[in-house]
């Protein structure tokens, strides 16, 4: 009579069902581009993927991890162009330096961006999405100010740095190598880390979870520390593959990331979510990114279609949720009849 | 005095206001090992603010918790869980998003050596909390899945999960039928027999005196008595509780009954009720009895048109009405207060008057300007007959006590003048005095020519105000009784489906 087994996979399937959708979804717009675009289907192009989904990965995976927690982190474009500009600038300057030096440092900018975030969302207690709005525009403020309008060149940065972008270990750009893992990292931690768990007991229910013991404070705040140490590890990424970096860089690029989150089925009330979801969600963005400009379609085009795929797969969890809820209840309720006739006869 | 010889829990003059208000003041007892105390008194009694300081989530303004005879400052819930109290809160605190196992151990997931979450113990200590529960959903169970009873009993396994010593459990048979009440006690009695304490806090007074070893009266913040449950009758305790009767609980007013308003014929929802037929007459109160699962608040939200019928037909006062939204509802004059209307009937940050008004705006507003004084004087007017304890219309929801939030979503839909009321649970979860006062109520609202239909699990309330019973199982009506030949007896039975029930 107990149905224990029978219940994990509904919920794992489901789960899988989600992700099994962008893929085929992923699988269609490839097929299409690959048809339709000519220079869609080499290795140069797809290694250019690689690298542009490398970006929004790394940076999706901690924006994750704020989004679990029923809050969400607007401010990693900025994160990304500051990380980027000190990275190269640091590099243009001292060519002497270490570039893994180079790398903990955009890190940690990052990571001390993601605290300011945390801070005014645990101690100011404003709410994320306002916050992480104002530090979008404070942090593009402080990259102005510290570029002056000066650009860094190509041509400044040392050669073992504008190799790195370039290098493809086992056929696969070393970004990407980073990237999947950050993604492996991400995804292992919110599977066996308990302060990882926490957070999608946090964003589940807020309430209960301070109730239950749980430091919902220093969650968020490191949920916000990650998402800014990643987004510093995106800008690194960013200034070795763009090698030119100024105060624009990396300008809207917080759109990509929350995309690839929201189509990767991480709920943006919290509670749900994986890492796996948000790597798809940023390849399929970065695909229709890719195919749309190699097919010259216009740039309305491609965020109308980006647009209209963050609205459908809202509307698609939500379904899948009320669906899901209402066929587990149904089965309860037959259990429960099934139950009481045992045990009335 | 030595701590073996202490009791487990002493309160020593504990006090504590609220801007000014008195929510506790002076109170005194001790809460023994192995035995159940219960705590009882009206809504604003007191027992929510004691059970905060014993949790820590509040701080006594003066007295002292004494846990085996050593004063404790309980500085937060940590703290108490630390000393062994662990309290269950009264709306299920649950996750929807993770699993059962998970829920047990939120914030607290075993380790393994490294560190990581050990899910494969949480597993299976789970499952064996859930064996001794004896309840039949496992630790991988999805909890958006559960419904209220079942996370009720979650709340349980959650609070057996922590070696509690003390475990404070706040209206935890709620939400639960009969049968799986007896499994509740059955586990209490099996906690007690361990040496656990439980402080058990309901409004039903059979309860009460069936499980509880002593029993601590709360009125108006202050400590009434404290005495052995064996020496207290269930009456002596509601004249501790208010200072009245019994009796007055269900002041029934002879209604003149009349034509019929409400028709309906074979409601049918799949899978969750079929060929549920039924009238409802001018002035009648026709109560809906049943065990939690049979489908009673399905048929009553079918029929206001939140769920879809399957099959079926309408007619109210002879015209066809087909239920498409709340909206045409209310239009044709039905109203339908929800079981947890805490939460879908009031804005809690919201004033008294506001929440009142809202299903009557149009009526405030000629010319499509409000007119705050028509408004404060609806509210005024609500909160007279009502007796809903405020000091005043433009005081916030969230401050007023459960009982009196319940009588503004009744004040709210009243306004709004409906000819056909169906409530969902009109008392769960209320304390007697405020029952008393919302069965006079209703039993006012009949008697001026409304049509009621009262959806209960609790069958004192049904019996006593009903002029017809009708009974549910499974999905099906299965007996109709007049008020004259319903009984505890042939409601329960027919219920549950035993023989000698009239079907």
């Amino acid at each position: 009579m107990l149905r224990r087994g029978e219940a994990v996979s509904t919920l794992t399937v489901v789960a899988r069902l989600r992700d099994a959708g962008i893929f085929v979804a992923l699988a269609a717009t490839v097929l299409l581009f690959s048809v339709q675009a000519t220079n869609f289907a080499t290795v140069d192009n797809w290694q250019d993927i690689a690298t542009d989904v490398a970006m929004v990965v790394t940076v999706a995976v901690g924006e994750t991890m704020v989004v679990l927690t029923r809050n969400i982190d607007l401010s990693v474009g900025s994160v990304v162009g500051l990380t980027a500009y000190i990275s190269s600038n640091t590099l243009a300057h001292h060519h002497g330096v270490p570039i893994p030096a180079i790398a903990l440092l955009a890190v940690a900018v990052g990571a001390a961006c993601g605290v300011g975030n945390g801070l005014l969302v645990t101690v100011g207690r404003i709410p994320a999405i306002i916050a992480t709005l104002a530090t979008l525009s404070i942090y593009r403020g402080v990259l102005f100010e510290v570029t002056h309008g000066e650009n860094v060149l190509a041509s400044q940065l040392p050669q073992g740095f504008l190799d790195l972008a370039a290098k493809t270990p086992a056929g696969l750009p070393s970004l990407a190598w980073m990237a999947l893992g950050v993604a492996i990292v991400g995804a292992v931690l919110l599977r066996w880390a308990p302060w990882a768990r926490d957070l999608y007991v946090i964003g589940s229910n807020p309430d209960a979870a301070r109730l239950a013991g749980v430091r919902v404070g220093t969650r968020v705040m490191t949920a916000f520390a990650v998402s800014g140490a990643l987004a510093g590890l995106g800008g690194f990424m960013f200034a070795a593959r763009f090698a030119s970096v100024d105060a624009v860089a990396g300008r809207g690029f917080e759109f990509d990331v929350v995309t690839a989150v929201v189509i990767g089925g991480v709920n943006v009330f919290g509670g749900s979510g994986s890492v796996l979801g948000a790597t798809l969600g940023a390849l399929l963005v970065a695909t229709i990114n890719n195919g749309f400009t190699l097919l010259r379609i216009s740039e309305f085009w491609k965020i109308f279609f980006e647009g209209t795929a963050i609205v459908v797969a809202v509307t698609v969890d939500a379904l899948f949720k009320q669906r899901l809820q209402q066929a587990l209840r149904r089965r309860r309720r037959a259990e429960m009849i099934a139950a009481h006739r045992s045990a009335t006869t | 005095m030595s701590a073996a010889s202490a009791p487990l829990v002493e309160l020593r003059e504990l006090s504590k206001s609220y801007g000014g208000v008195h929510a506790l003041a002076d109170v005194s007892f001790a809460i023994e090992r192995a035995s159940v105390h219960a705590l009882v008194g009206e809504n604003g009694a007191g027992k929510s603010t004691l059970v905060k300081i014993l949790t820590g989530v509040v701080h006594p303004d003066a007295g002292e918790v004494l846990v085996e005879g050593a004063a404790q400052r309980i500085a937060d819930p940590q703290a108490a869980h630390r000393l062994g109290i662990v309290a269950m809160y009264q709306e299920p605190t649950v996750f929807p998003d993770l699993t059962v196992a998970e829920n047990v151990f939120a914030g607290r997931h075993p380790r393994t050596r490294v560190g990581a979450v050990d899910w494969r113990r949480m597993r299976s200590s789970v499952a064996r909390l859930l064996d001794e529960l004896g309840v039949d959903f496992g630790p991988d169970t999805p909890v958006r899945g559960l419904g209220v009873a079942d996370r009720q009993l979650l709340e349980i396994a959650k609070a057996l999960s922590t070696d509690a010593r003390l475990l404070i459990m706040d209206e935890p048979t709620a939400a639960l039928s009969p049968h799986e009440v007896e499994r509740l006690f059955a586990t209490v009695r099996q906690l007690r027999g361990r040496g656990v304490a439980i402080v058990f806090i309901s409004h039903r007074l059979n309860e009460v005196t069936a499980i509880a070893d002593s029993v601590t009266v709360l009125r108006d913040g202050r400590h009434v008595a404290t005495q052995p449950a064996t020496q207290l009758t269930e009456a002596e305790i509601v004249r501790l509780m208010v200072g009245r009767s019994l009796d007055a609980l269900f002041p029934k007013e002879e209604a003149e009954i009349g034509e019929v308003v409400l028709r309906a014929e074979g409601l049918t929802r799949r899978g969750v009720f079929s060929d549920v037929s039924f009238e409802l007459r001018r002035g009648e109160i026709v109560g809906l009895a049943g065990f939690v699962g049979a489908g009673r608040s399905e048929v009553a939200r079918a029929i206001f048109g939140i769920d879809r019928l399957d099959a079926g037909r309408v007619w109210i006062r002879g015209r066809r009405f087909r239920p498409r939204s709340p909206r045409a509802a209310l239009r044709r004059g039905l109203a339908y207060l929800p079981e947890d209307r805490l939460q879908q009937g009031l804005v809690q940050t919201m004033p008294i008057a506001t929440n009142l008004s809202m299903a009557v705006l149009p009526e405030l507003t000629p010319g499509g300007v409000l007119r705050p004084r028509r408004e404060q004087a609806l509210a005024r007017r609500f909160m007279e007959e009502l007796r809903i304890k405020a000091t005043s219309p433009a005081q916030p929801v969230r401050s007023l006590s459960g009982g009196n939030q319940q009588k503004v979503v009744l004040s709210k839909w009243l306004a709004a003048e409906p000819s056909i009321l169906v409530l969902d649970e009109p008392t769960h979860g209320v304390d007697v005095g405020t029952k008393a006062d919302v069965h006079r109520t209703i039993s006012r609202l009949a008697a001026a020519g409304l049509s009621i239909l009262l959806v209960s699990s609790e069958l004192l309330e049904v019996l006593g105000m009903s002029d017809r019973v009708l009974v549910m199982r499974e999905g099906r009506l299965v007996a109709e009784l007049p008020r004259a030949e319903a009984s505890e007896e042939r409601i329960v039975q027919a219920a549950a489906g035993v023989e000698g029930a009239a079907a």
